[in-house]
């Protein structure tokens, strides 16, 4: 085989390959018309599914958020709910029957007029099929009945009463639409346009390429300001920042400190740091046990006593963590709901705040019977020498520096850390099954706080399976007997009250210590766009919110030239295509010379 | 890439040593070598089932990452897995699925495993594809410029720069490309949802797009090409049958053209068959960087969780063309060379 025919083979084959390509695998999305007014939001995480009923991922349910409106919402500014496909309701004297009042006149993207009978048909839908119940069950699971006695009336009666009636974010699909699906578990929800109610109606969507969403005109809040959202997926969160620096996309979110410095001052780039919903926390292991309270995993059985660890979070200093590890942008910790959820937020009070005091720390233990040996380690009751393993997710990029400062304050106080950093598939094993000290946590929270308020229940301790959902194998009867005055209290301001009795139990247990609520952090093109509503306003996110006002609001800027970069393309792809067709006439030319001057 | 299964189904490039007449023996040859790749096959197919249950990760916590769901719900998705049977049960569940030609459904995407690898298939075959037919051309072009010239300044910057390139972090290149290249080339994917459709747009915006992620996996895969082409051809460069050739009064260029490199082309074409046998499993850090939605990219989500079902269609799919590519290699290779087809 000589060489000439392999490369003319080759370069054959490559053009062969990029013919049939384009021909099936690119797939052919409608021609654009260019005065169109797109935001195009680069999406750094994985979409998994689009089906409401199994979307459970960030990117999946911000997607939700967009095309189905929720029975209410929560407010722009402050996040308390308001109304969303219901615009009235009121609870019997019983507790236990809510009746929700449809707001009239509305229509869903087909311009089928919605009714009280979707809402019914969708609650219904999760309570009789469990495949339905995959990503939302636990939001029904105390109904009792849903009935729609006329198109305009939902009534729902709940087994016990239920404080988070107004905070249902389960996506309302239409019966017209599912009640023709054989299969909810293997349903896509891609027969574009697909038929929904929120702002935005989904047109497009290629898995890990792109989604394209066109301005939803029959939306009963109104239309929105921009015509086209486009949600451009990237794997690599630098190359998302290199795309927003071309103009390649106009809204990037989920920056690290790093990358969100090297944007500031960066021409027509605008910065927002937003307050976060995430709480991160230290996990001390008080005793990792089954919800037949049986034990499980190998935790230090030191870390049972409630003093040793209440010396542990007084040797944390929060805010060293704050400055050095986030380099500023979070919160420092306090109480376990993130200080955004202003209404649920607790902090303690001067009197009990034990705040970071090494010499106090080392009082505690010296009192409770954890003399130093001769190498500065302190031994246990058993004499054994306290050394705890601190376990890490090397995929989270706070944990290994984090691990640094905690081994040299607990270093401090006489307590020896073998730092353990291990994949995040590891980590999450090591954490269902109980098999570490120390750890690492992380949960976000919502407006509604009993979801992050639950996990940290007996109910939630897993079985022998290990399905479970605790954040920490807390049982606690004090906690146990406030979460359920919480769950059935629909007073706000005395639910809000007994939530905050919770956060103080959980900080005077100190199975975990709060260390930080991270700053979400966002940029976009300030040349594009411009008017994202903030949630909550001011401080807050603009992606990844309880709603969607970011997307909503937001509107072209006055000096916005878009869609140049098409044609550029255009002339650059013409330009690789003439490059590579005469790099193949020259190999032609070439060969056909040297065989004539071979015959000579 | 997958490095291990490349060495353990290297083919054997050996002249085969079968006696008897010429026709049966390549009958027999080829029937040997066939039954060799299926039996590799089936091993691939046990052994990866096995060794992705060692992974660890609990698929049903990866799933419902994110929602508030309880014990009931996990242990009941679970169930609707089929990840509360024992290990031998699941196992007979696979073999029975395969033997129905049905590769299962991925947990997370909630698809079908063999509708993800056909949509994923066709943008790697593309970027590998191209990528590794310019990388051959160009390291053979230089390899064999290179040593026809020894110890030359070309031969120097040529293969200097080819090793620095074959030792730069792929990811590293590619970033630094993107971050050059300015406004030129766009930052992700394979096409731009804007682009009108029709045959020609699509494939300027294709191409447009193909560029720097081609340009980046050619400029760390030639080397190799290179250096072979070039110790192979050095080694040739000995022979009598050169000299011979040379005496006759033959031009140099044609000395070197039909005399030394046909000759010196055989360790290369080994390595592209066993190359293009890998081209399905893509390359991970160049589609994670240019957001490029192919295989490579497809199995490292898999291993998130892990994704059970979508890792085994994957090992089988990926090993497969392996498989295929060698015997394809050995096939060839009684085609190119006199002295395997005599014995």
């Amino acid at each position: 085989m000589g060489f000439r025919r392999l490369a003319a083979g080759l370069v054959a084959t490559a053009l062969a390959l990029l013919g049939a390509s384009t021909a099936t695998g690119a797939g052919a999305p409608t021609a654009h018309a260019a005065d169109q007014k797109v935001l195009r939001v680069a999406v750094t995480t994985t979409v998994a599914s689009l089906n409401p009923f199994l979307a459970s991922h960030a990117a999946d349910t911000e997607f939700g958020r967009l095309m189905y409106e929720f029975l209410t919402a929560d407010d722009q500014k402050d996040q308390h709910p308001i109304g969303g496909l219901a615009d009235k309701w009121d609870v019997a004297k019983d507790n236990l029957t809510w009746t929700f009042h449809v707001r009239d006149g509305m229509t869903w993207s087909d311009r089928q007029p919605i009714t009280s009978r979707d809402i019914a048909y969708t609650y219904n839908l999760m309570l009789t099929n469990p495949t339905a119940g995959t990503a939302n069950g636990n939001f029904v699971k105390n109904f009792d009945t849903v009935t729609a006695p006329d198109e305009h009336t939902v009534v729902i009666k709940t087994k016990r009463p239920q404080a988070t009636m107004l905070a249902l974010d389960v996506p309302i699909v239409p019966e017209h639409v599912w009640s023709k699906v054989t299969d909810i578990g293997k349903y896509t929800n891609l027969q574009f346009p697909v038929v929904g109610s929120g702002p935005f109606v989904l047109t497009d969507y290629k898995q890990d390429q792109y989604a394209t969403l066109k301005a939803n005109p029959t939306f009963f809040r109104g239309r929105p300001a921009i015509d086209e959202l486009q949600f451009i997926h990237y794997d690599n969160p630098d190359a998302a920042v290199q795309g927003l620096l071309k103009g390649d996309v106009d809204l990037v979110s989920r920056l690290t400190p790093a990358q969100f410095n090297a944007l500031q001052g960066k021409p027509n780039i605008a910065l927002n740091k937003a307050q976060g919903h995430r709480l991160n926390d230290l996990l001390i292991n008080p005793g990792a046990q089954t919800n037949t309270h049986e034990r499980i995993g190998d935790g230090n059985p030191a870390l049972a006593d409630v003093t040793l660890r209440q010396a542990i979070a007084q040797a944390i200093d929060a805010k060293t963590l704050v400055d050095k590890v986030y380099g500023g942008y979070a919160e420092v910790g306090s109480g376990y709901i993130p200080p955004v959820f202003s209404q649920y937020h607790w902090s303690p009070p001067a009197d009990q705040e034990r705040g970071f005091d090494l010499a106090a720390a080392n009082r505690t233990l010296d009192a409770a019977g954890y003399p130093k040996g001769t190498d500065g380690i302190r031994v246990d009751k058993t004499g054994k020498p306290l050394t705890l393993r601190l376990l890490g997710d090397s995929g989270t990029a706070t944990d290994q520096p984090s691990s640094q400062y905690v081994k040299s304050w607990l270093g401090q106080i006489g307590i020896g850390v073998d730092v353990q950093m291990v994949s995040s598939d590891k980590f999450s094993d090591a954490g269902v099954a109980g098999r570490y000290d120390l750890a690492f946590g992380s949960w976000g929270a919502n407006p509604d706080p009993d979801a992050v308020l639950a996990v940290q229940t007996c109910a939630n301790l897993p079985d022998a399976a290990g399905n479970g959902n605790s954040e920490n194998f807390l049982c606690d009867p004090d906690y146990e007997r406030l979460y359920a005055e919480q769950s059935a209290e629909l007073d706000t301001a005395k639910r809000a009250e007994i939530v905050k009795q919770m956060q103080a139990r959980l900080y005077e247990l100190d199975t975990s210590v709060i260390t930080a609520y991270p700053n979400q952090l966002e940029a976009y093109r300030s040349d594009h766009v411009t008017g994202f509503g903030l949630q909550p306003d001011p401080g807050g996110v603009i992606t990844q919110q309880n709603g969607y006002w970011g997307y909503y609001y937001a509107k072209p800027a006055a000096a916005a030239e878009q869609s140049a970069g098409a044609g550029l393309g255009l002339l650059i792809g013409i330009a690789v295509a003439v490059v590579l067709v005469a790099g193949a006439a020259l190999l032609v030319v070439r060969r056909r010379r040297v065989n004539a001057d071979e015959r000579e | 890439m997958i490095g291990p299964v490349s060495t353990a189904l290297a083919p054997d490039l050996a002249p085969p040593t079968t006696p008897g007449g010429r026709g049966g023996g390549t009958v027999r040859h080829l029937a040997t070598k066939l039954g060799g790749a299926v039996v590799s096959l089936l091993m691939v197919i046990v052994l990866g089932f096995f060794l992705f249950r060692v992974l660890p990760g609990d698929p049903v916590k990866t799933i419902t990452r994110g929602a508030p769901v309880g014990p009931q719900q996990l242990a009941a998705l679970r169930h609707e897995l089929g990840l509360d049977k024992p290990i031998a049960a699941q196992f007979v569940d696979y073999l029975a699925q395969l033997a129905r030609g049905d590769l299962g459904e991925s947990y997370q995407f909630r698809v079908p495993v063999s509708t993800l690898i056909g949509e994923r298939i066709g943008p790697t075959v593309l970027l590998v594809g191209v990528a590794t037919a310019l990388a051959i051309l160009v390291g053979l072009w230089l390899g064999t410029r290179a040593a026809w010239r020894r110890g030359s300044r070309f031969d120097r910057i040529s293969t200097g720069v080819a090793l620095l390139l074959w030792s730069a972090p792929t990811f590293w290149l590619g970033l630094v490309l993107l971050t050059v290249t300015g406004n030129l080339f766009p930052s992700q994917g394979l096409i731009n949802p804007n682009t009108p459709a029709g045959f020609l747009p699509q494939t300027l915006d294709l191409l447009h797009h193909l560029t720097l992620p081609c340009l980046t996996l050619v400029a760390v895969l030639y080397a190799q090409y290179l250096l072979v082409m070039r110790s192979s051809l050095l080694e040739e460069m000995n022979a009598d049958y050169l000299v011979t050739a040379k005496a006759k009064g033959l031009r140099d260029d044609l000395v070197r053209r039909r005399h030394a490199v046909p000759n010196a082309m055989l360790p290369t074409v080994t390595l592209i068959f066993l190359n293009l046998g890998l081209v399905v499993s893509g390359a991970v850090t160049v589609e994670t960087v240019f957001s490029w939605p192919g295989l490579g990219l497809l199995t490292y989500q898999a291993l998130q969780g892990p994704d059970l079902p979508l890792l085994q269609g994957l090992f089988v799919v990926l090993a497969g063309a392996v498989l295929v590519m060698n015997l394809i290699a050995e096939l060839l290779y009684q085609v190119i060379d006199p002295r395997v087809r005599a014995t």
